[in-house]
């Protein structure tokens, strides 16, 4: 269909400042977190009720463009990104808590509310809701469940999947379904976890019930300096083979370190070759005897400092400084990327080395930050993309990266998503077969393959073209918030 | 090279694709009452078992979906780990692919998860016969859409379950029951407001005008609450707890149709005929006489809940609450996409598939 035929539909039942079409208002919409990608679509849509929703989604589905929903457009794998030739709905609008039941703890909202929105609303109630994106004063519980995003208290508390109760979602012809119930049986297949992390590919959410948790009592946090990194490694499964499950477990490596302190002074061990950081929340009782037991863990591992946080003041500090990691780390270097993989727990004195040999391989620095207690793996290469090769090596490298975690029994990814990013590792880590089954889900939601094409899945095809590694790294688009 | 038994597995398939006649998948027969009446050729899943890999410093578990369950709980005891989901075995012989394609979770359910929130990742044979792998043995992975959780409680209506890698989690250092006389309305509203509260609970019960809870944690943590929430110790908690994982307490033995209502927990009392046990504090409440399974519908999901008929009465309708068209649609295609010919356990869930 023609653009000026579809604004035309479009225009039926939505108002004018609903509709985008002029170049610079479509500007802020042509990238998301990950900005070395860019486009701009042929339109944006910016619906303020469901019902607008359906008919934009059967407006689209009878003329066949393509339609990419976005939340905040803090994702890091260019799942938002849109498309030329399609519609970008914004669900910018639905930032409403719609309903908040402090007794049968759940919240159901909006998907464009914000995740520390819910956390607030909750906190008056002594409630919270669990995962913990950094970008959590920015994301929107839509793209969360889109991405099945984790935070730092992944450990204890689940990711994104496991704390949310039900959804209502649109399928690409406008048709309402209700999945998941606050009840916790769900009739049928588990279409809740299905829908967790379809990227905006299978339906767009227009409700979303969240868990809540009571805060925790207490929560303390201790730091511990090692002489290597493997130590620090080692010792993460020390305490977790000692029947402790910390609220949040993280490892910074010598250069990370390094940058975080100059950039935040947190008060970390200068000559530490790696920290580890180790939250323990709960009852005041619990949280005091495992704090016994942790230091004792720890100082047997072969930690070199040990210090615990002695009040709520120090303790924040002590996260400062992992929070700030990343832009800790832009400071020392022109650019930096992210990448995201996962491996078991027990090979990351291993990973941790070989990544340290490709270092040197490529030529290009790497700071380790991560989530030690997931398995879940951040290392941000270093790299000046005004040198001639740098990005590409920079590419390259990081590429291997994720075919080094599939190789140790992992992942290409943890919580930032597949989207355009790795979409060619994809191939590494599924076979042709496993990959046709995806495309056979996609089907059974949108046959016409018009929610958000091209992206999380690749075809065959596209794996058979793949041969090396071709990953793309991306100037920071927030860079004034936390990152993990 | 395939191992030869996943080979017969497979030779299985191809040939029930082929004729048309549909296979039974089979663990051990311990859940065959739950879901629609087994139907087709029996495809005995049980000889291809044994833990295939256990790290306990990784908190993960990999073992062949033949593997008895009790083999795999023996392990993790030793290890002062568990099954977090304390999934019911209804007999000695139940295995681990039964438990997940079930996915029936037992008391600890509300406060710690489900089946399917501790699946990593599964290794099956789909309905063409090909063996693939989906997610991993890693905590976290968002690669392509989470097809290993969407096996939890498909009743072994996509495919046939290999290998299943768990998250398992320590066990609590310690644990103590309380009971509590009270009326139903008082021990919902109770159930609901500790749940809101940071307390150590990991099990609630409401049976014969009787709360039971169970706390789980640090020994200092579970004496703090223990002296904050008052009640009588209960003698024997753990053989409680485990009576009524398995479903073997007074209330389940009346030979009675069971109905299964899961419910927003702090939904107030159903006022419907027949006795009732509450779960999941409040959010799982067990039915048992001669109900009008219509009715019972109606009104629980006007409260936004479903029933199930678990046991028992007349399995010839709905066993499972009736989908809306549009999900059972998806859900049809769903089931078509891994089962094209539709060869695996037709019925069990839906008549649609
Ligand atoms: C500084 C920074 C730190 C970050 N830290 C973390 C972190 O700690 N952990 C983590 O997991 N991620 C992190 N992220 C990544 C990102 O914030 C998450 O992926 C987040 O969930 C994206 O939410 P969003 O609202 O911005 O979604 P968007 O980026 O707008 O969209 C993401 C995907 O969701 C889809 N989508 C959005 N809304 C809907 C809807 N209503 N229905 C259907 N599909 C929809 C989109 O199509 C797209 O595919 C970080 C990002 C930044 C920039």
């Amino acid at each position: 269909m023609a653009k000026q035929d579809l604004i035309a539909e479009l225009g039926r039942f939505l108002p004018p400042a609903s509709i985008l079409t002029e170049d610079e208002d479509l500007k802020p919409y042509e990238t998301d977190g990950l900005t070395a990608y860019r486009q701009t679509p042929m339109l944006v849509v910016i619906p303020e009720t469901e019902e607008q929703v359906g008919q934009i989604l059967k407006t689209c589905h009878r003329a066949g463009v393509p339609l990419v929903a976005r939340g905040a457009g803090t994702g890091l794998s260019g799942g938002a990104l849109p498309l030329a030739d399609g519609v970008l709905m914004s669900m910018a609008r639905f930032s409403r808590i719609l309903h908040l039941d402090p007794l049968g703890r759940a919240a159901r909202v909006q998907p464009g509310v914000r995740n520390l929105a819910i956390s607030e609303a909750a906190a008056p109630h002594g409630l919270y809701y669990a995962p913990d994106p950094s970008s959590q004063i920015a994301c929107t519980i839509g793209g969360n469940v889109a991405e099945n995003s984790g935070g730092v208290h992944c450990l204890k508390y689940g990711l994104t999947v496991h704390n949310i109760l039900k959804l209502c979602a649109l399928t690409i012809s406008g048709e309402a379904i209700e999945i998941g119930s606050e009840g916790l049986d769900s009739a049928g297949y588990d279409l809740l976890a299905l829908l967790t992390g379809s990227e905006g590919m299978l339906a767009v959410f227009t409700e979303v019930t969240v868990k809540l948790l009571p805060k925790p009592e207490r929560a303390q946090v201790v730091m511990a300096g090692f002489a290597d990194i493997e130590h620090a490694g080692a010792a993460v499964g020390d305490l977790i083979a000692a029947g402790i499950v910390p609220a949040g477990l993280e490892i910074m490596d010598r250069l990370a370190i390094q940058a975080a302190e100059a950039f935040v002074h947190a008060g970390y061990p200068l000559d530490a070759e790696a920290i580890l950081l180790c939250e323990l929340d709960g009852t005041n009782e619990e949280v005091s005897e495992e704090i016994g037991r942790v230091r004792e863990i720890l100082t047997a591992g072969g930690a070199v400092s040990l210090r615990t946080a002695q009040d709520e003041a120090e303790r924040l500090r002590l996260w400062a400084g992992r929070k700030a990691a990343f832009p800790a780390v832009g400071r020392i270097s022109p650019d930096y990327y992210c990448m995201d993989g996962t491996i078991p727990r027990g090979k990351l004195p291993w990973v941790l080395n070989r990544i340290k040999e490709m270092s040197r391989e490529y030529g290009l620095r790497v700071a380790n930050v991560f989530h030690a207690g997931d398995g879940n793996l951040h290392p941000l290469i270093l790299y000046d993309a005004n040198a001639p090769g740098e990005l590409e090596r920079a590419e390259a490298f990081g590429g291997k990266i994720l075919e080094l975690c599939v190789r140790a029994g992992g992942a290409i990814t943890g919580e930032h998503g597949v989207g355009v990013e790795k979409i060619n590792q994809m191939c590494v880590q599924f076979n042709p077969k496993e990959l046709a089954l995806f495309h056979g889900v996609k089907e059974a939601w949108d046959g016409a393959r018009l929610l958000n094409p091209g992206k999380a899945v690749p075809t065959v095809h596209r794996c058979a073209e793949f041969g090396a590694a071709h990953v793309h790294g991306g100037k920071t688009k927030f860079p004034d918030l936390p990152r993990f | 090279m395939m191992e030869p038994l996943i080979e017969s597995f497979r030779e299985a398939v191809l040939q029930a694709a082929a004729s048309g006649q549909p296979l039974c998948l089979r663990g051990s027969g311990s859940k065959d009452f739950y879901g629609g009446a087994p139907q087709g050729a029996v495809l005995d899943l049980s000889p291809h078992r044994g833990i295939v890999h256990y790290e306990p410093k990784e908190l993960v578990l990999t073992a062949r979906a033949g593997t008895p369950l009790g083999e795999i709980e023996r392990a993790l005891h030793a290890n002062r780990q568990m099954l977090p989901f304390e999934p019911p075995s209804f007999s000695p012989s139940a295995t681990l692919g039964g438990c997940v394609a079930s996915g029936l979770s037992g008391p600890r359910r509300a406060y710690q998860g489900a089946v399917r929130d501790f699946v990593l990742g599964v290794r099956m044979l789909d309905g063409r016969g090909d063996e693939l792998r989906f997610g991993g043995q890693v905590m976290k992975n968002v690669a392509g859409y989470d097809v290993s959780r969407l096996m939890a409680g498909s009743l072994g209506t996509l495919g046939i379950l290999l290998e299943v890698s768990l998250k398992v989690l320590p066990r609590p250092a310690e644990e103590a029951s309380l009971g509590f006389e009270m009326d139903q309305a008082t021990a919902i509203e109770t159930m609901n407001r500790w749940a809101g509260q940071p307390l150590p609970l990991s099990a609630t019960c409401y049976d014969e005008g009787r709360l039971t809870v169970r706390l789980s944690g640090a020994a200092s943590a579970v004496e703090a609450a223990r002296r904050r929430l008052g009640g009588e110790p209960v003698e024997n908690g753990t053989a409680f707890w485990e009576a009524l994982r398995e479903q073997r307490l007074a209330f389940f033995a009346q030979g009675q149709p069971l109905w299964r209502v899961s419910l927003p927990p702090a939904s107030a009392p159903l006022d419907l005929p027949g006795r009732q046990l509450i779960e999941w504090g409040g959010a799982l409440r067990w039915l048992s006489g001669d109900i009008d399974g219509q009715a019972l519908r109606g009104a629980v999901e006007q409260r936004g809940g479903q029933a199930t008929l678990f046991r028992g009465g007349d399995e010839s309708g709905d066993v499972f609450h009736p989908l809306s068209s549009a999900l059972l649609e998806v859900q049809r295609r769903i089931k078509r996409a891994f089962d094209p010919h539709g060869i695996f356990n037709p019925g069990r869930m839906y008549r649609a598939f």
